[in-house]
């Protein structure tokens, strides 16, 4: 490959990642219909690697995309006019006023507008009407533009099952009117909250992959971080968006040190805090020290600055517990989750001691929703390993590795179980 | 414009006593909410669900067709410009506030005949 070839593939792969949201936001609003516009829009991505290498890189590759595939779509649009589907989406007109979209050029478009059709694009494929591994799969598609094999292959389903789920929500799309448009005020605190649902959902299983050997899917990972990004540049008002932005960047900034060199995972006692990525958690805290001023914070947000907090700790032995406790506090006010109370617990054992904490997992134990989250029994056999009772600990180290699919972490309880004395 | 049935669920075997104080005028309220601002097409409701018989191939049974801990109580047609719109009126469905539901379907076709429903 030519350096001249090399860098129009670049500069399309980064289009690609940067603006595919964009393009098909503005092609849809011409076609009313996702699959054709998708059609469309990739052909337009085709059409630039070839032409670009003839005519070199366009000074807005955005603009000449979009202008490339509304041209095709309007085509498209125009040969298939009688024969289109009965129920197109419902695209309401551009609030900005003035000419048809498609007679403007979009370099003129106003920052605003564009960012508004990621926004609706956004906002449409985690609307609440769609179940949440709809969502999930239609943002992978239509937002991050990522190809239904590789969408199949993250989210752990065969690929004509995410076809079928991605069809069907487009179905729904169309046949029940979900309309391509922001959410009023008045709507838009639970709307956002579905939105940083997907993402935050996405970052976990890309995380802690549920099943097989490695711990991390990166590219999961890299997706649900982008889409934070972008969701954090469109809307940077909302407390809560800065909130998951800052959540995943302390999060992923201790993925290096996760495992060690032999694939096995290590605890946050045991990691070696100078390779954590000091530039990912000096943005996360900047984020968080910004966005907790005003009001009180949410979920998200609290998430964070725990996370950020244990980060800042010197060593694990430093940790600011009473402040750690005191977060979770606020947390479960905000968020009253079984896994809160479940994470509060085992900060409260370093301040209150481990036979407090057992108490209170036995307590969630009862309540019985977590009977089927492997971290119940992995905190309750730690605890009990803790305060020397090991005949106990066995027992819970072993319904941990029952309810546990992921290799790496299945490795770690049984080398604990292991190390257990006269646990036989 | 759409049409959407609201499908109401209310919950299966209330007691007389049991009835939500003012369940009916915030039922009546809500049905002249959706006249006056024009949505609604067409309102049913219907008696309680053990006076339901239930009919499959040629067999007769007592009771409605599916045994759950909600029931069809009624159902409204209304009309509306998007899904949004419609989760709006039917948020506002007080069955959704009294232990029940309301479920939400857009509508592809239907019928009603130029007469009254039984008083």
């Amino acid at each position: 490959m030519t350096h001249a070839e090399a860098a129009v593939e670049a500069a399309v792969a980064d289009a690609h990642r940067r603006g595919w949201a964009q393009v098909l936001a503005a092609t849809v609003r011409v076609t009313r219909d996702f699959d054709l516009a998708e059609e469309c829009v990739q052909e337009a991505y085709a059409a630039a690697l070839a032409g670009w290498g003839r005519d070199g890189i366009p000074d807005n590759p955005l603009a000449w995309l979009t202008t490339t595939a509304k041209r095709r779509a309007l085509d498209a649009v125009r040969r298939t006019h009688t024969l289109r589907s009965k129920l197109p989406l419902l695209v309401e007109p551009l609030e900005t006023g003035g000419a048809p979209a498609d007679d403007e050029p979009d370099s003129l478009d106003p920052e605003h507008a564009v960012a508004d059709e990621r926004l609706r694009l956004v906002f449409l494929c985690c609307h609440p009407a769609l179940a949440q591994e709809a969502q999930s799969a239609l943002t992978l598609r239509l937002v991050c533009g990522l190809p239904t094999a590789d969408i199949a292959r993250a989210l752990l389903v065969s690929e004509p099952t995410l076809a079928a789920r991605i069809t069907r929500a487009k179905r729904k799309i169309a046949t029940a009117r979900i309309p391509f448009r922001l959410p009023a005020a008045a709507e838009l605190p639970d709307r956002l909250h579905a939105v940083l649902g997907v993402i935050h959902l996405l970052f976990t299983a890309g995380h802690t992959a549920p099943s097989g050997a490695p711990l991390t899917r990166p590219d999961l990972v890299a997706q649900a971080m982008r889409l934070a990004r972008m969701l954090r540049e469109l809307m940077p008002d909302e407390r809560e968006v800065r909130g998951l932005l800052a959540l995943l960047l302390v999060t992923d900034a201790r993925r290096e040190t996760r495992v060690d060199a032999d694939g096995r995972l290590l605890l946050l006692e045991d990691q070696d805090r100078s390779l954590w990525d000091r530039a990912a958690l000096a943005e996360g805290h900047d984020l968080i020290a910004g966005a907790l001023r005003g009001g009180r914070p949410g979920r998200y947000l609290l998430q964070a600055a725990i996370a950020s907090l244990y980060a800042e700790a010197p060593s694990y032995e430093q940790t600011d517990w009473p402040q750690i406790v005191a977060l979770y506090d606020a947390l479960l006010r905000a968020w009253p989750s079984p896994v809160v109370a479940l994470n509060r617990a085992v900060a409260d054992s370093m301040v209150s001691g481990p036979t407090q904490a057992l108490q209170a997992v036995t307590e969630l134990e009862q309540d019985g929703r977590l009977a089927r989250y492997q971290y119940l029994p992995a905190v309750k056999a730690d605890l009990l390993r803790r305060l020397g009772r090991s005949q106990e600990a066995a027992v819970a180290y072993r319904q941990a590795l029952d309810l546990t699919g992921n290799d790496t972490e299945r490795a770690f309880l049984e080398a604990r179980l292991a190390d257990l004395p006269q646990a036989r | 414009m759409a049409q959407y049935a609201i499908l109401i669920y209310a919950k299966a075997d209330v007691e007389e006593g049991e009835v939500v104080p003012g369940a009916r005028e915030a039922h009546d309220r809500h049905f002249e909410d959706m006249v006056q601002s024009g949505a609604l097409v067409a309102a049913f409701a219907l008696h309680p669900a053990d006076t339901a018989t239930a009919v499959r191939g040629d067999t007769v049974t007592d009771g409605p067709f599916i045994d759950a801990k909600e029931v069809v109580a009624g159902v409204a047609v209304i009309e509306a410009p998007d899904l949004d719109a419609a989760l709006a009126i039917a948020q506002a469905n007080p069955a959704a506030q009294q232990g029940g539901g309301v479920e939400v379907r857009p509508v592809e076709g239907g019928y009603i005949a130029d007469r009254p429903a039984a008083a």
